[in-house]
C-alpha cells in the first residue's frame, strides 16, 4: 500500500474569503480503501476542503491531486469526467425536489452514460443503488414525503449509482438523532466494502468517527493538528483534542 | 482612475457588470454541442401553458374595458365607427404585448427566481455540478430560451383574445357584426403594427428569463435571499420591459414604420 499512489493528495493549501484565512497551508494524503475523517469544530474549513477537492471552491494557493490529476490542470469536461468517480454527499442531502427518487438517482446518468446505456441499464442501476442502501420501496416517491433518515440514504444511493472510486461525505450524520446517525454510520461502511471505495467524511460526531474511521486528521484554525487513528486520539492528554472527546 | 472619473465602481454600475457577464455566459454555453431539449420542452410547458389562464383573462378584460372606455370619447366627436380600428391598434401595438409582459414578469420572473434560489441555497445547484451536468446550461440556458419563444407566443394569444374582447366591448353598446368588426380590425393593422411589436416580445421574454434566472442563480443568505431573488426579479424584469419598449418604439419610429 505504502508504494501505491495516493487517491488523494493535498499540497500546501491556502483558502481565503477576504480576511477570514479558512485554510493555512494544509496538506494531507489519502490512500486507496481508507476511511479518513476530517475533525474540527463548526468553521474551521472542513467543509472548504472537501469542496475544494471536488472542485467546487478553488484554493488561493497550493495544489490538489485527486485520482492521479492535478484539478488545476483539467478543463471543465475533464473536471466533469473525473467528478463521475467521486461521489459526494451533501450535508443537506441536496435532493432535487422537483424530482421523484427515480429521477434524482437517474440525473448523475445522464451525462456520463448514453442515451441507449441509460435505456438499458438505469432501471437496474438504480434499483440497485436503492436496495444498498434499504429503500427499494421509495423509488416513486418524492423527497418532501421521506424522513430525514431517508432522504439521507437516498442522497447517498444517489452519491453510489456511478460505482465511485471516492467518496466525499459532508457531515453525513448532522441533524439525525442518535439511532438513524448509527445506522448512517454503518451504512456508509456496509458500502465502502462493497464498492471498495476511498471516504473522506467531514464529521464532528463522534460515535460516527469511531464507526467509520481508519484515520484522524484534525483541522484547527485551517491547519492540520493532529493525524493519527481514533483510539490514538482519545487516548491524548493534549487539551485541544481532549475538548472533543470530554 | 477612470473609475474615480465616473464614479463608475458603484454597486450599480457591478450589477448592470454582473448582469452582462451572466447574458454573457448564457450566448457562450448555447453555442455549445449537447442542448438539453427535454428540460427546454418542459420549461416551455410551464412558462408557456401555466400561465395561459392568466394571461388570457387578463387579455380579454383588458380588450373589453379599453372599448367600453374608448367609446363616449369617440361618439363625442362622431367618429364611433372607427373603435375597432383604435382599439386594434392600441392592443396589438402597445398595450396586450406590454401588459403580457408585466404579467410574465410577475410570474415567470418570480418563479423562476425563487425556484433557483432555493435550489443554490440548498446546494442543489452544487449538488448538479459535482455530478457533472452543467447547472448553468441545465438550469438558465433552458429557462431563458423557454421565456424568450414562450412570451411571444402568449403575447400573440393576448392579442388575439384582447380584440375578442374588444368585440364583445363594441357590441355593449352598439351592433358591428363579426364580420364588419375583423374587417375593420385587419384594415387598420398594417405590417408595422404587428411585425416590431411581436419581434419586442422576443426581447421581453429573454429579459424576464435572464432576470429571473440571474437573481436565482446568484441567491445567498438562505431563504431571506430566496424571497429577495424572487422579487427583485420582478422589480428588474418589469423595468427592463418599459426600457425596452421605449428602444422599441424609438427605433419603429426611426426606421418609419409608425
Amino acid at each position: 500500500m505504502g508504494k501505491e499512489k495516493p487517491v488523494i493528495e493535498v499540497i500546501n493549501v491556502d483558502k481565503s474569503f477576504g480576511d477570514n484565512h479558512v485554510l493555512r497551508d494544509f496538506s494531507m494524503s489519502v490512500s486507496q480503501g481508507e476511511n479518513l475523517v476530517i475533525l474540527g469544530k463548526s468553521g474551521s474549513g472542513k467543509s472548504v476542503l472537501i469542496k475544494c477537492i471536488i472542485n467546487l471552491l478553488q484554493p488561493d494557493r497550493g495544489k490538489i491531486v485527486v485520482l492521479g490529476h492535478d484539478i488545476s490542470d483539467l478543463d471543465q469536461d475533464e473536471i466533469d469526467k473525473l467528478r463521475a468517480r467521486i461521489g459526494f454527499l451533501f450535508q443537506s442531502n441536496a435532493l432535487y425536489d422537483s424530482m421523484t427518487v427515480r429521477e434524482n438517482l437517474e440525473f448523475p446518468l445522464r451525462r456520463h452514460w448514453t442515451r441507449e446505456e441509460r435505456r438499458r441499464g438505469a432501471e437496474s442501476a438504480v434499483k440497485e443503488a436503492l436496495e444498498d442502501v434499504g429503500l427499494s420501496h421509495t423509488i416513486d416517491m418524492m423527497p418532501a414525503e421521506l424522513s430525514g433518515g431517508m432522504r439521507k440514504r437516498i442522497a447517498l444511493a444517489r452519491s453510489l449509482i456511478l460505482k465511485p472510486d471516492l467518496i466525499l461525505y459532508d457531515e453525513p450524520t448532522t441533524g439525525l438523532d442518535p439511532a438513524t446517525a448509527r445506522e448512517i454510520s454503518e451504512l456508509m461502511v456496509s458500502v465502502q466494502k462493497k464498492y471498495k471505495a476511498t471516504s473522506v467524511i467531514i464529521s464532528h460526531d463522534m460515535n460516527c468517527i469511531k464507526i467509520t474511521s481508519n484515520r484522524v486528521i484534525m483541522l484547527i484554525e485551517g491547519r492540520s493538528y493532529a493525524n493519527d487513528t481514533f483510539e490514538n486520539l482519545k487516548l491524548s492528554n493534549d487539551p485541544k483534542i481532549r475538548e472533543f472527546f470530554d | 482612475m477612470v473609475k474615480k472619473i465616473f464614479k463608475i465602481d458603484t454597486p450599480f454600475f457591478r450589477e448592470v457588470g454582473d448582469i452582462s457577464h451572466f447574458a454573457g455566459r448564457f450566448f457562450r454555453e448555447i453555442s455549445k454541442p449537447k442542448q438539453e431539449y427535454e428540460e427546454f420542452i418542459n420549461q416551455c410547458f410551464w412558462i408557456g401553458y401555466k400561465t395561459l389562464t392568466l394571461v388570457g383573462i387578463t387579455a380579454f378584460i383588458m380588450g373589453l374595458v379599453l372599448t367600453i372606455q374608448s367609446r363616449p370619447t369617440l361618439v363625442e366627436f362622431g367618429a364611433e365607427s372607427l373603435l375597432p380600428s383604435m382599439v386594434s391598434v392600441s392592443l396589438i401595438r402597445e398595450i396586450a404585448p406590454v401588459i403580457t409582459a408585466l404579467i410574465c414578469a410577475g410570474k415567470i420572473g418570480s418563479g423562476i427566481g425563487a425556484e433557483l434560489g432555493s435550489m443554490r441555497v440548498t446546494e442543489q445547484i452544487d449538488a448538479m455540478e459535482v455530478s457533472g451536468t452543467n447547472p448553468f446550461k441545465y438550469l438558465v440556458v433552458t429557462r431563458v430560451m423557454a421565456a424568450t419563444l414562450m412570451v411571444p407566443v402568449l403575447s400573440s394569444l393576448a392579442n388575439a383574445i384582447s380584440l375578442y374582447g374588444g368585440y364583445l366591448g363594441t357590441n355593449i353598446r352598439g351592433n358591428v357584426s363579426w364580420n364588419l368588426y375583423w374587417f375593420q380590425v385587419f384594415g387598420a393593422l398594417s405590417f408595422g403594427d404587428v411585425v416590431p411589436s411581436l419581434i419586442k416580445t422576443f426581447f421581453f421574454g429573454f429579459a424576464i428569463g435572464l432576470i429571473g434566472c440571474y437573481m436565482g442563480y446568484n441567491s445567498k443568505k438562505g431563504t431571506e435571499g430566496v424571497g429577495r431573488s424572487a422579487t427583485t426579479a420582478v422589480i428588474v424584469a418589469s423595468l427592463l420591459v418599459f426600457i425596452i419598449d421605449l428602444i422599441a418604439v424609438q427605433i419603429t419610429d426611426i426606421l418609419g414604420l409608425t
